[in-house]
Order: C-alpha cells, then sequence, then structure tokens
C-alpha cells in the first residue's frame, strides 16, 4: 500500500517544495504551546507535570482517532457482512446456488440467485485489464527512466499521474463513445462487454502500475545496470535480462494493486459493459461484473428483501476479494524485501 | 614487451570540466598496472575510457586515441559489446545481480550466444576457479548471489568477468569495500590471474600497488604525472610530486 501513496505528490521535484511549508507549520504551532510551560525556569516542577499533561492530551487525541478509523471500519465489515450472510441464513438461499448458479433472476418464479456471471465478469474484466496494462506500464516506466529521463520525469510523469485523477465517469464515457464504437466496427456484436470493459479498465490502473515501476526502477542499485554493461551487453539485453528480473517482483505487488482497483471499479465499467447477468460466450457480448450489478440494482430493490441482501451478499464478495489482493500485495512485499 | 593498449594524448572533459590532460600510456601485456593518485583526479574516469564505460555517462567528450591490439576502441568501426567483452571490468561495490551464484557467472557467456548447459557448466567451474570461489560455492551454485559475504561477492563479480574470457581485466579500487583477509585472497588472485591475463587497477592503497603491481602510474589533478616500473617508483620517483605523494606529504 506505501507505494500506492509514495508517487502521488507529482515528480519528487514536487514533493519537495510542497513539503517543507507543510512541515514548517506543526512546527512552530508546537513550539507556540510548548513556550509559556517550558520556558518558566521559576517553577520546574509545574513545568514537568504539565509537559506530561499535554503528553497524554497528545496521546489520548491520537488514540481516539485511531479508535473512530477502528470502529469505523470493523462496523463496516459486521455491516456488509451482516447484511450479505442474511441471505444465506435469513432468506435460505444456499451458498453454493449463489457462488456457482448461472441463473440471476431476483424478481421471478421462482427467483434464482446464481452470482457467477458476476464474479466471472469482475475477474475477466480485471485480470485482463492488468495484462494490458501491466506490459505498458512497464515499457512506459523503462522509457521515463531509461531511455528519455528529462522527457519521462518532466512531461510524461505528470501526465501519467493525471491520468489517475480524472473521475470514472469520463472514462466511462470516453470508452462508450470511443471503444464500444471500435470495437463494434471490427468484432462482431454491440461492442459492449468484457474486453471493451477491460479496455477502458486498463487505462485506469495505468498510472498506479507505472509509478510502482518507475518507483522501482530508480531505486535500483546503480550497480546493476553498469555491472551487464560491462559484461557486454546491449541496452535492450540490460533490459530485459537484468533490469526485468530485478523489478518483477514490485511490478507484481503493482498489478496486483492495478487488479485490486480494477475489481472494485463500478461506474465505468457499468458504462461500457452491457450489464446482461449471464455468462458471455465471447469478449465482445454483454456482460456484467459484481460492482455493475450492485449499482444498476440497488435503486430498485427494498430494504430487508431478499432481493436487497443478495445485493449486500455480492458486496460481501468484493470485500472478501480485497482482502485478499491486500493480503497477496502483503506476501509479495515480504517476499521481495527477503 | 608487447602493450595491450596504448593510450595515446587523451582528453576527457564532462562538460566543461577537463577532467583527463593529454594521457598517453602503453600497458604492457600480461602485467598488473596499478593507477594511484589522491582522490578525483581521474583514476576511474582513465578507467573507464579503456572499456568506453564513460559513453554512458552524458555530456562526456573525449579526444585522443585509445588502441587495443591497435585498433582504436574509439574508432566508428568499433562494436562496444565486443570491445567490452575483451575489456571486462569489476567494480569497487561488489554488484552481483540478485540472480543465483551459476546465473551470474554464466551471464556474460548468455549473453555471447552460449546456450548449452554442458559447456556452460564448464565456463562457470572454470571461472569460479579462477577467481578462487569454487571451493567455496560449488554446492551452493543455485543459492542467490546476494547471500554470499562481500568479499565472496566481489570474487563471484571477478569470476564473472573472466567468464566472457577478456584479455584486460579492470579493477576499479576492487577491494575498497573488504575486510583485510578478503582483500589478500584478492591481491592473490591477482597475481595468479596476469599469468593470463593483462590487468589494469586502480588503488588508493600505496602498499597494495606496491604488494601486487609490477608498473605503477601516478595521476594528479587529471595529468599523468609519471608511469614507471612499481619499485622504481617507490624507491627512487623522477617527479617530486610523485616523491611527495608517496611519501604522504599530501593527498
Ligand atoms: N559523471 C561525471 N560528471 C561530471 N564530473 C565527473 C563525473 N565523474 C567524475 N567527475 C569528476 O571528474 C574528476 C575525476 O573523477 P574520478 O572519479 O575519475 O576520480 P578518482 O581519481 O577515481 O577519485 P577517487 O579516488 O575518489 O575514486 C572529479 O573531479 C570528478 O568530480
Ligand atoms: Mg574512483
Amino acid at each position: 500500500m506505501n507505494a500506492m501513496r509514495q508517487p502521488s505528490p507529482g515528480g519528487p521535484g514536487d514533493a519537495k517544495p510542497a513539503a517543507a511549508p507543510a512541515q514548517g507549520k506543526p512546527d512552530s504551532a508546537g513550539a507556540k504551546k510548548g513556550g509559556p510551560s517550558a520556558g518558566n525556569p521559576a517553577r520546574p516542577k509545574r513545568s514537568r507535570r504539565s509537559r506530561t499533561a499535554s503528553e497524554w492530551q497528545g496521546k489520548a487525541y491520537t488514540l481516539i482517532c485511531v479508535a473512530i478509523l477502528i470502529v469505523t471500519i470493523f462496523s463496516m465489515v459486521f455491516f456488509v457482512a451482516s447484511k450479505g450472510l442474511a441471505t444465506f441464513f435469513t432468506n435460505g438461499v444456499s451458498v453454493s446456488e449463489f457462488l456457482t448458479g448461472i441463473k440471476w433472476s431476483p424478481d421471478g418464479e421462482p427467483p434464482s440467485f446464481g452470482a457467477l456471471p458476476f464474479i466471472t465478469g469482475s475477474f475477466a474484466t480485471s485480470i485482463l485489464a492488468a495484462c494490458i496494462a501491466a506490459p505498458l506500464s512497464f515499457c512506459a516506466a523503462v522509457f521515463m527512466t531509461e531511455l528519455m529521463p528529462k522527457f519521462g520525469k518532466r512531461f510524461m510523469q505528470p501526465v501519467i499521474e493525471l491520468l489517475a485523477g480524472i473521475p470514472s465517469v469520463v472514462y466511462g464515457f470516453v470508452g462508450l463513445s470511443v471503444v464500444v464504437p471500435f470495437l463494434r466496427s471490427i468484432f462482431p456484436g454491440q461492442g459492449l462487454g468484457i474486453a471493451a470493459g477491460a479496455i477502458v479498465l486498463s487505462i485506469m490502473i495505468l498510472p498506479t502500475i507505472t509509478s510502482i515501476a518507475t518507483d522501482s526502477l530508480s531505486n535500483l542499485p546503480r550497480g546493476l545496470k553498469e555491472g551487464s554493461y560491462a559484461l557486454g551487453a546491449t541496452r535492450w539485453q540490460t533490459i530485459s535480462r537484468s533490469i526485468l528480473p530485478a523489478v518483477l517482483p514490485s511490478m507484481l505487488t503493482g498489478v496486483v494493486l492495478g487488479i485490486a482497483r480494477a475489481f472494485g471499479e463500478a461506474l465505468a465499467v457499468q458504462m461500457v459493459i452491457g450489464n446482461s447477468p449471464h455468462i458471455p460466450r465471447s469478449l465482445f457480448e454483454s456482460a456484467s461484473t459484481l460492482t455493475s450489478v450492485i449499482t444498476l440494482s440497488m435503486g430498485n430493490t427494498v430494504k430487508d428483501t431478499v432481493q436487497n441482501n443478495v445485493l449486500w451478499s455480492l458486496a460481501l464478495v468484493l470485500l472478501v476479494m480485497t482482502f485478499v489482493f491486500v493480503g497477496i500485495v502483503r506476501l509479495l512485499e515480504r517476499r521481495a524485501r527477503r | 614487451m608487447n602493450q595491450v593498449m596504448e593510450i595515446d594524448r587523451l582528453n576527457l572533459h564532462y562538460g566543461d570540466f577537463h577532467a583527463l590532460k593529454e594521457i598517453n600510456l602503453g600497458i604492457p601485456e600480461k602485467t598488473v598496472t596499478a593507477f594511484i593518485g589522491p582522490s578525483g583526479c581521474g583514476k576511474s574516469t582513465f578507467l573507464r575510457t579503456l572499456n568506453r564505460m564513460n559513453d554512458l555517462v552524458p555530456g562526456v567528450q573525449i579526444g585522443g586515441s585509445v588502441k587495443l591490439d591497435g585498433q582504436d576502441i574509439y574508432g566508428a568501426d568499433t562494436d562496444v559489446e565486443v570491445l567490452r567483452k575483451r575489456v571486462g571490468m569489476v567494480f569497487q561495490q561488489p554488484n552481483p545481480f540478485p540472480k543465483s551464484i551459476f546465473d551470474n557467472v554464466a551471464y556474460g557467456p548468455r549473453l555471447h550466444g552460449i546456450r548449452d548447459k554442458s559447456r556452460l557448466n564448464d565456463i562457470v567451474e572454470r571461472s569460479l576457479r579462477g577467481a578462487s570461489l569454487w571451493e567455496e560455492v560449488k554446492d551452493l551454485l543455485g543459492k542467490s548471489a546476494l547471500s554470499l559475504s562481500g568479499g565472496q561477492q566481489q570474487r563471484l563479480c571477478i569470476a564473472r568477468a573472466l567468464a566472457v574470457e577478456p584479455e584486460v581485466l579492470l579493477m576499479d579500487e576492487a577491494t575498497s569495500a573488504l575486510d583485510p583477509i578478503s582483500t589478500l585472497k584478492i591481491e592473490e588472485l591477482v597475481r595468479e590471474l596476469k599469468k593470463e591475463y593483462t590487468i589494469v587497477m586502480v588503488t588508493h592503497n600505496m602498499h597494495q600497488a606496491a604488494r601486487v603491481s609490477d608498473r605503477t602510474v601516478f595521476f594528479l589533478n587529471g595529468e599523468l604525472v609519471e608511469a614507471e616500473e612499481t619499485e622504481k617508483l617507490f624507491s627512487n620517483p623522477t617527479d617530486a610530486r610523485t616523491e611527495d605523494y608517496i611519501t604522504g606529504r599530501f593527498g
């Protein structure tokens, strides 16, 4: 997770001036606070006591913040879980039917709740998106650090970071008016589907993977490249045989983070995927994801009905998958450090 | 003696900074040549012109000529990759690749198109023996090179350089990051290697230069002050500046 936050404030050049004034403020504020109590030589005892008091205040303050955070997180997990599990325990839908069933008709007679089309849709779009974005990101990162560092730092990096800031509705809109017609003109079908979703998502996760790849490329030990060149390697041999293997572990972290982000993205995907609740037979046929079906259906259900609860079950699947992704990232990071 | 490398009126600029001034030097075959001189005098820079590693630094300008077996390595028809294969290099900091010991040594031969497993095995064993590392690592060839000690890593880097069968081996303060025992091992190794290779080494340790080199070259502020038989240079230097340096009066 660290890696995702690090690159966000522009290039290293941008980060410094931004950080300096930000650091200055709390410092001077702290000095003012400590001033009257610490700066009184006549009564050292009292000053010590008030210092421990302010120490306590600080501790209490941070503790409260942390407590609020933890309570929020846990209550959210609890809320989603209780609602989501109610489908199975209160409404009696079978778990295996939910996870493996392929028929989704919550309002049918009898209703059926097979979520497999959405689960496969989510996995297919996000993994495909990562497969498109990973090589692009690696090439972009190599370009920015190895081939044209000046141009990369000054132009490419801000542009790629800009991509991260574009709202997802814009991505969806562009996808709908550019990607979908393009796919429709080449492949059979409407153009809406997993392929369109994956393409839109791949652009959205490009910044995540690229910034992690760029970071790890610029943190490579200098000797690594020189060692390779000194043995008579060409530039391409050096990139493919010594740089790529060295950054692969952290690239993988970036890819998993990208998949996690793609997995959770709702709006843009929903706009281009077609939203039919079936497992599509091709990448160019209308499909659905967990997120798209939740956003589409949540307005049309009544609280505490099975139709509503089953949406929470879908959300629970999303939540669990997020945990899994975070776990994988942790694992990869620990392995890379060793 | 046969001169493997001949450097003629070499000048090098980093942008506006004149780092090497009119260097003339011959490097005889199968000898150890040591470069000494105060920090920043251009020893590394000069060493790196011998296998064109300076090409990687932006803004470098090089004039004059460096000949390897009579051919100008800065000439238009020189293949830099072939040159670097013929003139190998070991760096100050051990820099093994984050790969297995075997893959480190096999990296160079693989670059130059050797795929055959048994041939690679032979090369790896021969190179590791050449760097007197074989006995220590023969059972851990699959282990990561980063798990070796600093001294072992440096000998692995030497083995890696030997694996492409260079004619000249450049060593830039190859022992400065190592403990005395590893240093002695590498010095011994250098004396051994000069039977087959021409070695050029940069060192800050004048005792080391005296112990292992046949010829010593003294640099000062980008100029070559004196190049002599090691014994002669340390016992009876021609130039007063050399004498000041080796007697510790400055630098
Ligand atoms: N890439 C570079 N760009 C600009 N100047 C450089 C560069 N590399 C070296 N220099 C300058 O060239 C001069 C010689 O550097 P060099 O590294 O060759 O010295 P050295 O003799 O090897 O020193 P040391 O003993 O400390 O390793 C120094 O003044 C250094 O500042
Ligand atoms: Mg140096």
